[in-house]
Formats: C-alpha cells, sequence, structure tokens
C-alpha cells in the first residue's frame, strides 16, 4: 500500500507511468463510496487533487475556449465566473450532491468515473467539449463524444490522467435540467442540457441518465434550429412538443433500481422542451 | 500490510498507526484516534453526520481517504471549542431546541460554522441550499433553521 501526494504534474504523470495499475483518486466522492462499501480495494493510490496545474483554469476568449483543469471542483464551477462562462456547466455544479460533495468532487473524476448520470456530462457534450489526457511520454486530445465509451467506460488508458478539458466559449442560452427524488443530494433520474449557439444559429441537446452514454440529439437540435424565431427570441408550442418528442425519441433508457425506462423517456422529454422554452422565452 | 503517516487534526499532529489500505477519515478519526465526535451513517456522503473541515473546506469524512490528509489542517467537532464551553453555534442549536436525538447534531455545526463563514447573512433559501447535505432523521430541520438565524443575527448585533 502506497499514498502519492504528487503536488505537480510532472510528479504525477511519473507516479502514474511508473505504477499504471494505482488508483487514481481525485475529490473520492465516487471511489471512496465504493470502498466503503467493499467493492473495491485499493492498494496502491495517486491523489491528483492537489496537483496545482490541474487546479487552474484558462480563460481565452480571443481564441473563444475556456480550459478547464481536471482538479476544479463543484463548488468552484457553480460560481463566479463559470456562472458568465459556461452557465450550463455552473447549472450542473450547482445540482451535484451536496455542499459537502462539491467543495471535494472535480470536473476531472466525474469525466473519468463517466456514469451516464454525471451531472457534468450533459452539459460537456452539448457545448462540444474536448478532453485532455497526458502520460508521462505523450499527451493526447480526445473530443467528448468519443471519450465516453458505455457506463463508466472510456478510452482512458492505464497510466493516463486527464488533465483538463476544453470547452468553446458560446454566446446564447444555456441551460441544465434534471429529474430526481429531492431536489438536493439526488443522483439525476434523467438530465439535459441545452446550448443555443445564437452566432452559428445552432441548437446542442445532450441527455444524461437516458442511455448507456451521454446522448446528442441531432433530430431535435436540427428541428429546432430552424423551428425557433431567432430574431424575436421566441418558440412555438408545436415546436417545443416537436422537439420534446424528438428528444424522447433520441433516448435509449432502462429499468433500474433509480426508475423505469418509461419514466425516463417521459421525464426527458419533459426536461428539453422546457430548456427550449427557457432559451426563447419571448411571446 | 501496515504504515504509519501523521494527521494534522484539531491543532494537533496525531500518528496513525497500523493502517490498512483504503481507510476512510471518518473511521481513522473514530476508531483509531478516538475523536467520536464526527458520527457515521451513510458512509456514502448522503447524510453529512460525518461532517469535517480539511484545509477549511466542509467535506463528508466518510469519503476523504485518510492517508491522502496528510499534511491538511483536519478540524473535526472536537476542534470547533473547548469542552465545556460551547460554541456560538452550539449554543444556538441548544437554544432553539435544535438537538433531538443529536446524532445529526455535530455535522449540521460543522456545516453551519462553515455556511457562516462564508456567509454571515443567508437567506432561508441560502441556508436550506447550504445544509442540504446535512440530514436529521428527526425531521428537526424548522428549529435547526431558527438556530442558523439566530446565530447569524447574534453575530450581527454583536458586531454592530
Amino acid at each position: 500500500m502506497s499514498v502519492l501526494i504528487p503536488t505537480t504534474l510532472a510528479e504525477a504523470l511519473t507516479a502514474a507511468s511508473a505504477n499504471p495499475a494505482a488508483t487514481v483518486l481525485a475529490g473520492g466522492t465516487d471511489l471512496m463510496v465504493e470502498v466503503n462499501e467493499g467493492r473495491r480495494v485499493v492498494a496502491d493510490v495517486i491523489t491528483v487533487n492537489r496537483v496545482a496545474e490541474l487546479r487552474s483554469w484558462t480563460h481565452d476568449p480571443a481564441a473563444g475556449v475556456l480550459r478547464i483543469g481536471a482538479g476544479v471542483t463543484w463548488a468552484e464551477l457553480e460560481a463566479e465566473p463559470f456562472t458568465e462562462w459556461v452557465p450550463a456547466l455552473a447549472q450542473a455544479a450547482r445540482t451535484v450532491g451536496s455542499p459537502q460533495i462539491r467543495h471535494a468532487g472535480t470536473i476531472g473524476g466525474n469525466i473519468a468515473t463517466c456514469s451516464p448520470a454525471g451531472d457534468g456530462l450533459p452539459p460537456l457534450a452539448a457545448l462540444g467539449a474536448v478532453v485532455h489526457l497526458a502520460s508521462a511520454g505523450a499527451e493526447r486530445d480526445v473530443p467528448f463524444a468519443e471519450f465516453m465509451t458505455g457506463p463508466k467506460r472510456t478510452v482512458r488508458q492505464p497510466g493516463e490522467l486527464i488533465t483538463a478539458v476544453t470547452v468553446p466559449l458560446v454566446r446564447g442560452f444555456q441551460g441544465y435540467a434534471k429529474v430526481g427524488v429531492r431536489n438536493a443530494m439526488v443522483i439525476s433520474t434523467a438530465s439535459a442540457a441545452l446550448v443555443a449557439d445564437r452566432d452559428g444559429r445552432s441548437i446542442r441537446l445532450a441527455l444524461g441518465s437516458v442511455g448507456p452514454t451521454i446522448l446528442r440529439c441531432p433530430e431535435a437540435e436540427a428541428a429546432a434550429a430552424a423551428g425557433v424565431d431567432w430574431q424575436a427570441g421566441a418558440v412555438s408550442a408545436a415546436v417545443v412538443a416537436e422537439f420534446a418528442d424528438l428528444a424522447r425519441a433520441a433516448a435509449r433508457p432502462i429499468d433500474d433500481h433509480r426508475s423505469t425506462a418509461a419514466y425516463r423517456r417521459h421525464a426527458v422529454g419533459v426536461l428539453a422542451g422546457r430548456l427550449l422554452r427557457r432559451a426563447f422565452p419571448n411571446e | 500490510m501496515s504504515e504509519m503517516y501523521t494527521l494534522h487534526v484539531n491543532g494537533a499532529s496525531c500518528d496513525v498507526r497500523d493502517a490498512a489500505p483504503g481507510e476512510s477519515l471518518l473511521f481513522v478519526l473514530r476508531d483509531r484516534l478516538g475523536l467520536i465526535g464526527s458520527k457515521g451513517a451513510c458512509e456514502q456522503g448522503e447524510c453529512g453526520s460525518c461532517s469535517v473541515l480539511v484545509d477549511d473546506q466542509l467535506v463528508c469524512g466518510c469519503l476523504v481517504l485518510a492517508a491522502s490528509a496528510v499534511g491538511q489542517r483536519i478540524v473535526t467537532i472536537e476542534g470547533v471549542a473547548p469542552i465545556g464551553s460551547p460554541s456560538d453555534v452550539q449554543q444556538a442549536f441548544v437554544d432553539a431546541g435544535a438537538v433531538q436525538c443529536g446524532y445529526c447534531t455535530p455535522g449540521l455545526i460543522m456545516a453551519t460554522h462553515s455556511l457562516l463563514e462564508r456567509n454571515p447573512a443567508p437567506t432561508e433559501m441560502e441556508v436550506r441550499e447550504e445544509l442540504s447535505g446535512n440530514i436529521c432523521r428527526c425531521t428537526g430541520y424548522g428549529r435547526i433553521l431558527d438556530a442558523v438565524q439566530r446565530v447569524a443575527v447574534a453575530r450581527r448585533e454583536a458586531q454592530a
């Protein structure tokens, strides 16, 4: 058993490459649940939540991108300036667990776990985020859509660390909505993130907890982009209804201990329609 | 396999010996260091009864790998005030009748101290949101909210 606590990225990458089987520990809010329940045994651990390079972010309006270090916490992401830069992600951050969980949990940990119910993931999918991975000798960038391959399955290799995620800065409405059994401290039963790109006149919709991965909805997105009144910032009831139906059609939910497929499919349509109305609120 | 490491708890250095892999901070505090004020209930971060401060951040002790907290400042309910002279938050919980079975109380005291450090004049909605990670199964929430506001008001009056 060893617990390494690197404070620089170089140290962390060296440690991960030297011992690819080691458990990478960020905020611990997923991992320690499994350990406490005896579902997972940890031996060698590399912590990444004190790595300075992972704890920072870079806002580059000229390039139109925001790079968020993997160790940035939900408590940071739910507050300014992220509420201005990436509202959907900030809203999602605010729905993660409780204050205690948000002080510990990180966006990198959410991406690494890659649960279909991960609250940070639909905003990243809707924004078209890129995940940055590094190992001792190499770096690579993977679009989020290719990064997540299944429930809690990703293309990250042993010895690789998630260093950051980059999202484009988009002008226009962004929102995140989720359904669960309480307002707080709840894993989503269904969730949705919507990004309206005012300049590109496109709408992106990503669904969580209703499929093996986060699902984008190309048909719903195209119908909404063509159907809304971009000039007036308005949308008709018919377009909202069609958008909700197409979102439901894109969902691939299952029955499990948290809900039923039928309820999830219904709920995710409600969320999608609600977000579209919020994006285009004018009469 | 065993290992020794040192945690910094309530201003003191505490050696942890014969640790097993994967032990949570909550387990180490209670079962190795004898600090039984922090409570364990769900051990999955849902109930908040193990809330402690690590480097001034309110976290669930059950979700912190104890050996990963080396070099960090840990404050538990035992470190909030000397035994026998309660903090203003502890006293307000007593005065407001916010303590029923008492199991959630240490976590709620920690969460309230943390909240009022960051936001000295919270609205009721802000208090509800900030304490949403602390569950009271006696459901004494009304008096808990009352206790928090008593402290906030008393602190503001003391400053005025």
